[in-house]
């Protein structure tokens, strides 16, 4: 079974030569630290940056420059800065060529829901709706059961959506899956895990053909 | 040049009145305009409607005018930094419209630039879709959203001259420069005044022409809500 850094460094092997990346709070964001070095991409946080940095040292601190999980970071050479509604054109526009981010249910026909548990908790949706309404290439990266033990894999959402049809690819602490005629597609095994422990933690329905091999990280 | 000064945050803020509508600058606690916020606390305006990404944390920004309860209704995309606003708005205390993010911003910049709706593909299929216009461009729907109405927008940025051009600094800029000329009047508190001619027109990111009201900040405080480090 992975960690969350296992399941960020599974989902840094997606990222490609070229690519500009917006990745989400939570799991998304520690993809960052392990996309390999050999490759050129440019992470942009919905805020106003492209070209996002790690963390400040002390003395860099700076209170004008933050991603969106409201951390201070700090901006590497090239990078550039602009304003929401440019920001969201480039998500709307389709440019930002890959988007990670967490979910609370996903859906076998690729709807997604993590934004609102009615009565319980309202955070809002942030730039959610209009990164899974827009994006080509959308990974969700989550635990594959919640708390209480339950399935994340539906065959619907329970909870308030976000967006609908949208999602493509899974990885979860047990597996990779994408979604294939509107229902999961087993990909690979977490290490030290089987197709029967997937198929359990799996609400949805899982297509499983052949030999599902091992995901190697 | 058409000189947009004011002498500071008291005058900025004539004409400010219960129940209007506020557009507010800022993402998180960066690039907020912190001294119209602490004059809207002073001058303890009520039955406000505020625009605004977020809504501060509970002893800053905005979060200032929800402990005093000045705010009716909150238009935001995300609230989650702060726990009095969760408790008034399940409560039923506050009212509150969650927006998408892009559409926030593409909602003030239509009324910015006089176009009264367009569509977007944000929120198909969703809650935000309800009562909505739905229609198909390319095959795929979007539903229709409509410029937003403001009285006053309250704008920070990090330079600006006598005219009203203004130049903003790292992701402090986020939705300010949306903002600019949104509202029936823009108010802008900048850490730098200087005179016509300083800033490079080259570089200005917003024309004086969106402004009605500039000053500088006498304290900007700049809190900082996740201070990470290496």
């Amino acid at each position: 079974m992975l960690d969350k850094n296992g399941i960020a460094k599974r989902i840094a092997q997606e990222v490609q030569d070229g690519f500009y990346v917006n990745l989400g709070i939570g799991i998304p964001t520690l993809v960052a630290n392990y996309v390999r070095d050999d490759i050129e991409l440019e992470f942009q946080s919905e805020n106003g940056i492209l070209g996002m940095g790690p963390f400040p040292r002390e003395e860099e601190v700076d209170a004008d420059l933050i991603n969106a999980g409201k951390q201070t970071i700090t901006a590497l050479p090239g990078a550039s800065f602009f304003d929401s509604s440019m920001s969201f054109g480039m998500i709307r526009g389709q440019h930002v060529d890959l988007t990670i981010l967490g979910a609370m249910e996903v859906a076998q026909n690729g709807n997604i829901a993590n934004w609102k548990i009615p009565g319980k908790m309202v955070k809002g949706m942030g730039g959610a709706m209009d990164l899974v309404g827009s994006a080509k290439n959308i990974i969700v990266a989550m635990m594959h059961t919640n708390k209480a033990g339950d399935s994340k894999l539906l065959k619907t959402c329970s909870l308030p959506l976000t967006g609908v049809e949208c999602v493509t690819k899974i990885v979860t602490n047990l597996a990779v899956l994408d979604i294939v005629d509107k229902k999961f597609r087993l990909l690979e095994r977490a290490p030290g895990i089987s197709v029967e422990d997937i198929q359990k933690a799996t609400e949805g329905e899982l297509i499983i053909e052949g030999d599902i091999p091992e995901m190697s990280i | 040049m058409i000189n947009k000064t004011v002498n500071n945050v008291t005058e900025a803020l004539e004409g400010v009145q219960d129940g209007m509508t506020f557009m507010l600058g800022g993402f998180g606690l960066s690039g907020i305009p912190e001294n119209s916020i602490q004059e809207l606390v002073k001058r303890n305006v009520q039955n406000v409607t505020c625009i605004s990404n977020n809504a501060g944390v509970d002893d800053f920004g905005l979060g200032l005018l929800l402990k005093k309860k000045q705010i009716k209704k909150m238009i935001s995309s995300y609230v989650g930094e702060n726990a009095e606003f969760e408790r008034q708005m399940l409560s039923g205390e506050l009212d509150v419209e969650l927006i998408p993010q892009g559409t926030l911003a593409e909602r003030c910049r239509a009324a910015q630039n006089g176009i009264p709706a367009f569509y977007t593909p944000a929120g198909y299929g969703t809650e935000v879709a309800e009562g909505k216009e739905v229609r198909d461009f390319n095959g795929k729907p979007h539903i229709m959203e409509k410029a937003f109405e403001a009285d006053f927008a309250f704008i920070k940025a990090w330079k600006g001259d006598e005219a009203g051009n203004l130049i903003f600094k790292g992701t402090a800029r986020n939705f300010n420069p949306v903002m600019c000329g949104a509202a029936k009047i823009t108010v802008v508190e900048v850490e730098e005044l200087v005179k016509p001619g300083e800033l490079d027109p080259n570089f200005v990111h917003i024309p004086g022409i969106f402004v009605q009201r500039i000053f500088k900040g006498e304290k900007f405080e700049k809190r900082i809500e996740q201070r990470t480090t290496k």
